[in-house]
């Protein structure tokens, strides 16, 4: 059985597996990841990267096996909980999951008026972190009027305004050109040097290859390395 | 809270047309309550003050003697629902005939003796009124030997009465079905408005708000839309009610038996029921939404 009170990883993985119906997603994972880490999770197209990212922050259940995150287990986490949980877990994904409807200011404010902070507070701290990703003066426009590697920044800003322990990447480069990948990949960097874990999935052997972080492989759901 | 506010307000902005169509038939549906409330209201007052006019006639038989009038009276004085019996001799009959009559009276002058009898009228309380009683109170006056015979417009009565419970049977179920309806249309709109807005929902979920975070707007929404609809229904009634009032009223020459609006609680009664039935259509939308 997984020990809970085992406070050296941040994350652990136990035999996890994933099935959607008869198709196996994930098989047998067993992941310990430690805090400040920069892990990089790689493989080619389906096999089962962002599927290990969703059973972190439990945008599915697993099948089997178990999970801990900075202490809490997912397999009895209580439906009431699942916030808490994400408040610890910044998410960063590739079609950045921007609310069309609302500004730059408002995305990225969204997380703290989540968590419930009063609004001198949320004005100061959106500020500073747009300010961080180079987009302070984009703050009024609308997601929609944005470029690729922009609207990404904005997607990084509303990942860490919440300063999570945990940031989950999923393919946070894949579509951006090769200028915008590495501004957004430095910022990510930047965000790891300030204490945060890292956990990022991404195909781009390049991207690791030049970093030397790192990397787990997956092969239809397997963990080959 | 202020929050919560400006995301519903921003949310009905941006689903303009939804809304509008929400508020609209929130309004017909509490226009069409309110009227049916009106006019109970005023057909209940209408009953009462008719109610208030209901008379007994007990007509004695020719051979009682004028020292039993005392007595037969406090008889029916006793009786349960019985306010004023008052003796009327046949003289005084015959005087309010030819008052009555008026030019026509010279008929009556041709008549030997008084063929009227001696009678009591007798006034009903104010809370008692009901066919079936005043019935009953007949046959027991009836009863008496002193009395040969009792008039009291049976059958109408019993008609009015079954007409005015039908009437109201009717309202009952009419104001069920709009309440039904209305709280129907409210879930679907802001089911269509949730579903509308799923995906940002989902990113809302993922970035840890809480289930209370993304329903309280809703809530407001829904509640807002009631207010409005009820607002907006008892206006449009009030306007049809002075328009009828100023014009119709006065066009028959009449008073229309002095037809009275809602209070001004009642409205306010209605308002909240409307904007229950918001907050309630929002509760079966979201339990429905949650679930899945």
């Amino acid at each position: 059985m997984i020990d809970e009170n085992d406070k050296s990883a941040t994350i652990r993985m136990f035999h996890v597996h994933k099935n959607y119906g008869s198709k196996q997603a994930l098989i047998n994972i067993n992941l310990d990841v430690s805090k400040n880490e920069f892990l990089f999770i790689t493989g080619p197209s389906g096999a089962g990267k962002s599927t290990l990212l969703k059973l972190l922050y439990l945008g599915e259940p697993v099948s089997e096996g178990q999970i801990l995150i900075d202490g809490m287990n997912l397999s009895r986490i209580s439906r009431k909980r699942i916030p808490l949980l994400r408040r610890k877990l910044g998410i960063i994904f590739q079609d950045y999951k921007l609310i069309p409807t609302r500004t730059v200011f408002d995305n990225v404010a969204l997380v703290l008026e989540a968590m419930g902070k009063k609004r001198q507070f949320i004005q100061k701290k959106v500020n500073s972190v747009l300010r961080m990703v180079g987009m302070e003066k984009r703050f009024n426009a609308m997601p929609q009027s944005l470029s690729g590697g922009e609207q990404q920044r904005i997607a990084v800003a509303r990942a860490v305004i919440g300063m999570p322990k945990i940031i989950l990447a999923d393919e946070p480069t894949g579509s951006l050109d090769t200028e915008s990948a590495s501004a957004v990949f430095d910022l990510l960097k930047e965000f790891h040097t300030r204490g945060a874990t890292l956990l990022v999935a991404t195909h781009d052997q390049e991207l690791i290859r030049k970093t030397g972080r790192k990397a787990i492989y997956l092969k239809e759901g397997r963990q080959t390395k | 809270m202020i929050l919560y506010f400006k995301r519903a307000f921003q949310d009905i902005r941006t689903n303009r047309f939804l809304n509008a169509v929400t508020i609209i038939i929130m309004s017909l549906s509490v226009l069409i309550v309110s009227t049916l409330l009106l006019f109970f209201l005023n057909t209940n007052d209408y009953m009462n003050s008719w109610k208030k006019g209901i008379k007994i006639i007990a007509y004695l038989k020719p051979d009682i003697e004028e020292t039993n009038i005392v007595d037969i009276k406090n008889k029916i004085h006793v009786l349960y629902g019985v306010a004023e019996a008052k003796f009327m001799s046949k003289e005084e009959a015959m005087g309010r005939l030819r008052e009555q009559m008026k030019r026509q009276s010279s008929l009556l002058d041709g008549l030997k003796e008084n063929p009227l009898p001696d009678a009591f009228e007798i006034r009903l309380t104010e809370q008692f009124p009901n066919s079936e009683r005043i019935e009953n109170l007949a046959v027991q006056i009836e009863s008496f030997p002193e009395i040969d015979d009792v008039e009291y417009g049976r059958k109408w009565i019993g008609r009015f009465v079954k007409l005015f419970d039908l009437f109201r049977l009717t309202g009952y179920a009419m104001s069920s079905i709009f309440f039904m309806a209305a709280v129907f249309i409210v879930a679907n709109t802001i089911r269509l408005v949730i579903y509308s807005r799923r995906e940002e929902i989902e990113i809302m979920r993922l970035v840890g708000a809480t289930d209370q975070f993304i329903k309280t707007p809703f809530y407001i929404e829904a509640v807002i839309q009631g207010a409005l609809g009820g607002i907006i229904g008892l206006a449009a009634l009030f306007a049809a009610y002075m328009y009828i009032s100023t014009n119709v009223e006065y066009g028959l020459s009449f008073d229309l038996l002095n037809v009275r609006f809602l209070s001004l609680r009642l409205s306010g009664t209605i308002i909240l029921c409307s904007m229950f039935v918001g907050w309630l259509g929002c509760f079966i939308a979201l339990r429905q939404f949650l679930k899945e």
